[in-house]
Order: C-alpha cells, then sequence, then structure tokens
C-alpha cells in the first residue's frame, strides 16, 4: 500500500493528498500568537517529520497548548503559517482536519452520551458509516479498556476513564498525525501504558503516526518520543535527539534552557 | 510532495466512506441536530426550563394585567411573543453554554467541514425546542387568558417567527459564548436584531386573531421571511470567526 493510499483512509480527508506523503507532516514557519498585549507564542518554528514523535516540554504559560491548539486549528495564529502534510492550513482548512487526531485538556466528550454513543457521534461527524463504524467502535472501546462500560453515560466516568475515552475518540477516524496536549492527565499506570502503546504502534495500515505531544511526564515522554523541543516564553529554545537520554540528563539542561 | 485537492473535488471525495449519506457538511450539522435532541431527551434540561419559564412569564401576566384581560384580543400576541422571546433566550443560551463548559465544543470544531455546518445544526436544534414549547405554551395562555390563540392560520407566522428567532438567536449564542458576560450579553445583542421579527410576529398575530384580512399581515409575513434568509446566509460567511479564537 502506497503512503497516498494510506493518507486516502483518513475518514473524511478523501483525496486531500494525491500524491506521495510529505516527509514534514506538520510545519510550522514563524508563529506568533498575541491575545491583546500579551504576546504568547514569538516566531515559533517547528517541523516534525513523517513517523517522528515529538515532546514538547517547556514550563507553565511557556505557550506549549497555544501552539497545539494553532496547530489544531482551532486558533488562528496572529502571524506566521501552518501546513499539515504538506498542505499550506489556509487552503484546505476544513478537509486537513480529518488528518489529524487531537487530544487536550479537555475531552471533547458528552457527559449525557454514553462511552459507544459518544464513539458512534464522532464517528459519524468523520464520515464513518454502517459495519465499518460498529467494528471500530467496538474495536476501539475493548482497545481501551472500556467496553463493559461502554453503555454508561459518561458523566459516570473518572477523569482516567474519560481519558482513556478521549484517546479512542481521537483515532476513531486513522489520523496519521495526532497532537497530544498532556494526554496522560489522570491516566493510571496502565491505561499510560495502553497510551504509549497507540502512540508507538503503527497505524492499522501499518505506517507509523507522526506525534507531538506535550507531558509534564518526562520519563514517560522521553521513553516514548524520537525528539525533545523546550518551549519557553514562546520561543523554542532547545531542540535535541531523545536517542539514548536520560530523564535527568534532560532536567539539567531543561532548567538551564528555560531560565534563559 | 503532496499536491493540494482542488477544493470541490476535496468535498465531492469526502464523502467516499458514506456513501449513504449527504456530503460532510449536511453529514456534521445532521449528526449535531441528532447529538443535541439525544441528549436533550435524556436531560431535559432546556426543555424544562423553557416552558417552565415561559409559564412564569405568563402567569406574571395573568396577575399583573387582570383588567387588561377584558380586552385580552388587543395585548394576548404581544404578551404571547414576550413569552416566547423570554423562554426561547434562556433555551438558547443553554445550547452553547453546554458545549462550551463541558469541553465538546472544540470538538465540534475539529469536523473535517466548514464549521457553519455546527450552525446549521445547533440551529434546528433550536428550531425544535423553541416551536415544542410554543406548541405547548398556546392551549395554557388560551386557557389563562380565556382567549383562544389556537389558530391554523397562526402557523405560517408561527413557524417564521420562531425560524427567524432559532437563527439570529444561535448565531449570537456562539458569539457571547466565549465571553464571560454571556448569558447577559446574549440577550443585549439579540433583541435589538430580533425585534422588527418579533413586532411583524405579534402584529401577524393580533391581526389573524381578530380576523383581519390577509392583506393587512403580507408585509410583516414578508419581512419576516426577509430576515429568515438573510440570518440563513450570513452564518455561512461569519461562523468560522464566530468561533475561532
Amino acid at each position: 500500500m502506497t503512503n497516498n493510499e494510506q493518507l486516502n483512509n483518513s475518514p473524511g480527508a478523501g483525496t486531500v493528498l494525491e500524491a506521495e506523503r510529505p516527509q514534514v507532516m506538520l510545519r510550522a514557519r514563524g508563529i506568533t500568537k498575541s491575545f491583546g498585549h500579551i504576546t504568547v507564542l514569538r516566531g515559533v518554528n517547528l517541523n516534525v517529520n513523517l513517523g517522528e514523535r515529538v515532546i514538547l516540554l517547556g514550563p507553565n504559560g511557556a505557550g506549549k497548548s497555544t501552539l497545539m491548539r494553532i496547530l489544531a486549528m482551532l486558533a488562528r495564529p496572529t502571524a506566521g503559517s501552518i501546513e499539515i502534510a504538506g498542505i499550506p492550513s489556509d487552503e484546505a482548512r476544513a478537509s486537513i482536519r480529518s488528518l489529524i487526531g487531537v487530544i487536550s485538556h479537555l475531552t471533547y466528550l458528552y457527559e449525557d452520551l454514553t462511552a459507544r454513543e459518544n464513539l458512534h457521534f464522532y464517528g459519524k461527524v468523520y464520515g464513518l458509516a454502517g459495519t465499518e463504524l460498529e467494528n471500530r467502535v467496538e474495536e476501539l472501546l475493548v482497545k481501551v479498556g472500556l467496553e463493559r462500560r461502554a453503555g454508561q453515560r459518561v458523566r459516570y466516568f473518572s477523569r482516567g476513564m474519560q481519558q482513556r475515552l478521549s484517546l479512542a475518540r481521537a483515532i476513531l477516524h486513522q489520523p496519521p498525525i495526532l497532537l497530544l496536549d498532556e494526554p496522560d492527565t489522570g491516566l493510571d499506570r496502565q491505561a499510560a501504558e495502553m497510551l504509549g502503546q497507540v502512540i508507538t504502534e503503527p497505524d492499522d495500515q501499518g505506517q507509523p503516526r507522526t506525534v507531538l505531544m506535550t507531558t509534564h511526564n518526562l520519563e514517560r515522554g522521553l521513553a516514548l518520543s524520537n525528539r525533545v523541543v523546550v518551549l519557553s516564553a514562546g520561543r523554542i529554545v532547545r531542540e535535541v535527539s531523545a536517542a539514548n537520554l536520560a530523564a535527568d540528563e534532560v532536567q539539567s539542561w531543561y532548567y538551564e534552557a528555560i531560565r534563559r | 510532495m503532496a499536491r493540494i485537492a482542488k477544493p470541490d473535488r476535496q468535498i465531492e471525495t469526502g464523502a467516499t466512506r458514506d456513501q449513504t449519506v449527504l456530503k460532510p457538511y449536511f453529514r456534521v450539522a445532521w449528526q449535531v441536530f441528532l447529538k443535541d435532541i439525544r441528549t436533550e431527551l435524556r436531560t431535559k434540561e432546556i426543555f424544562s426550563s423553557m416552558s417552565v419559564f415561559s409559564l412564569l412569564v405568563v402567569m406574571v401576566f395573568v396577575f399583573a394585567l387582570p383588567g387588561k384581560l377584558k380586552e385580552a384580543g388587543d395585548v394576548a400576541p404581544g404578551l404571547l411573543w414576550i413569552a416566547f422571546t423570554f423562554a426561547g433566550v434562556l433555551g438558547l443560551n443553554r445550547s452553547f453554554i453546554n458545549e462550551k463548559d463541558r469541553g465538546s465544543l472544540e470538538g465540534l470544531l475539529l469536523a473535517p467541514t466548514e464549521r457553519s455546518a455546527i450552525f446549521y445544526g445547533k440551529a434546528l436544534g433550536n428550531f425544535t425546542f423553541i416551536i415544542v414549547v410554543e406548541l405547548l405554551l398556546a392551549p395554557i395562555f388560551s386557557l389563562l387568558f380565556n382567549f383562544s390563540v389556537l389558530r391554523v392560520e397562526l402557523l405560517p407566522v408561527l413557524l417564521l417567527g420562531t425560524i427567524g428567532f432559532a437563527e439570529i438567536g444561535t448565531l449570537f449564542a456562539a458569539m457571547a459564548v466565549n465571553t464571560r458576560a454571556r448569558e447577559v450579553l446574549l440577550p443585549v445583542l439579540f433583541f435589538p436584531i430580533m425585534l422588527p421579527v418579533i413586532i411583524a410576529a405579534s402584529q401577524s398575530t393580533a391581526a389573524i386573531l381578530t380576523n383581519r384580512p390577509f392583506e393587512e399581515i403580507s408585509s410583516a409575513l414578508g419581512l419576516m421571511f426577509f430576515f429568515d434568509l438573510i440570518f440563513l446566509v450570513v452564518p455561512a460567511m461569519l461562523f468560522e470567526l464566530v468561533l475561532e479564537e
């Protein structure tokens, strides 16, 4: 199966991409974001390559979540541009959203719908239907360990259970790109392992997922990533390969980097 | 390198997995509507607050205007539309606040289609909630005022007025939801724009209830139709900007 065929298997994406999958799946160029007089991001440049898993570190207020929201097209940058899978976001804004799966602090779930109904709703929004939708929902409920609670309303779920369901929601449409903003919030050890498995495993077509993730759990983040990017005061202050990096080692230069 | 597909082709091919349903735009709008109805049937949160509030408004009128009840034909249409309007605002407020507070609004914004599809789904849901409350309130109103407003000729007025109400209200509810004083801001933004529709609806209702000829209400119906049409089109251009930071 070609890369293009795999991309086309993102429901709703259709043939947004008509040729080879590009080497750079996420590209941010000179991203600046201001809220009134407060500038949160200051000319951020970031590339995430095909199949790469990048962990974005930074102190509170560094602009991590704002950057993730801009990449997810939930917010517009004040200046700068983004490309998703080689497509400028301004040119096919609606269609390329189907190439992305997002997890944030918010679960995006409906409390008064059951777990199964939530996945059915989002599946239909992304263009899945019929037995394909049924099978995909049941498969994911098993994957995130919620098959026995599938008929229960989400309002009765713990935070960790909601986060697991949110993970299922994010990968429901088999997106080639995952944007995960502190996805391990509220997860127990078992669920965190399951999250790691989802991030590192190839997708349904055997292709590696492209992942950009923020987390405050340095050890877990390092274990899952290929590259570490540090954001501080709205700027990228350090980028380094995560291969053979120990958490202690990262911590020493991380604090130095964000103090500058 | 990737090439960018033509926009029309994206829409066409975007539905390749879902041949039984319309294109992604209508599919998303329809799913948002169905989800809102399902959630409301389960919680009855919007419906109960709207119906109880509208009933209370009518009760206030009954006690506040005892001397006027003998001339109910003069005041009833206006009171009826005031009750509909107050109750409707309550429901409109909840439609986006619930999504925002529970964190599901952003999930909708990630849908792979134009964001105005969310507007049309929400507006259809709001229209359904408001019209159901209106149909329930009308007989109670007739009973309390001893003046029947149950006339089949009123249906076009009710439909045109409520469609405008749902369209304009849904747009302004979405504008207000990202502000701090959102529950106060909605009526402040909404009523001045909605006023021509409310006046036209009240006048048409009065004319029908007093058996005046159709010619007297045709201009009012035309005005409501014009408003409905404008606010059917405007959100398609504005809604993306309204909801995005």
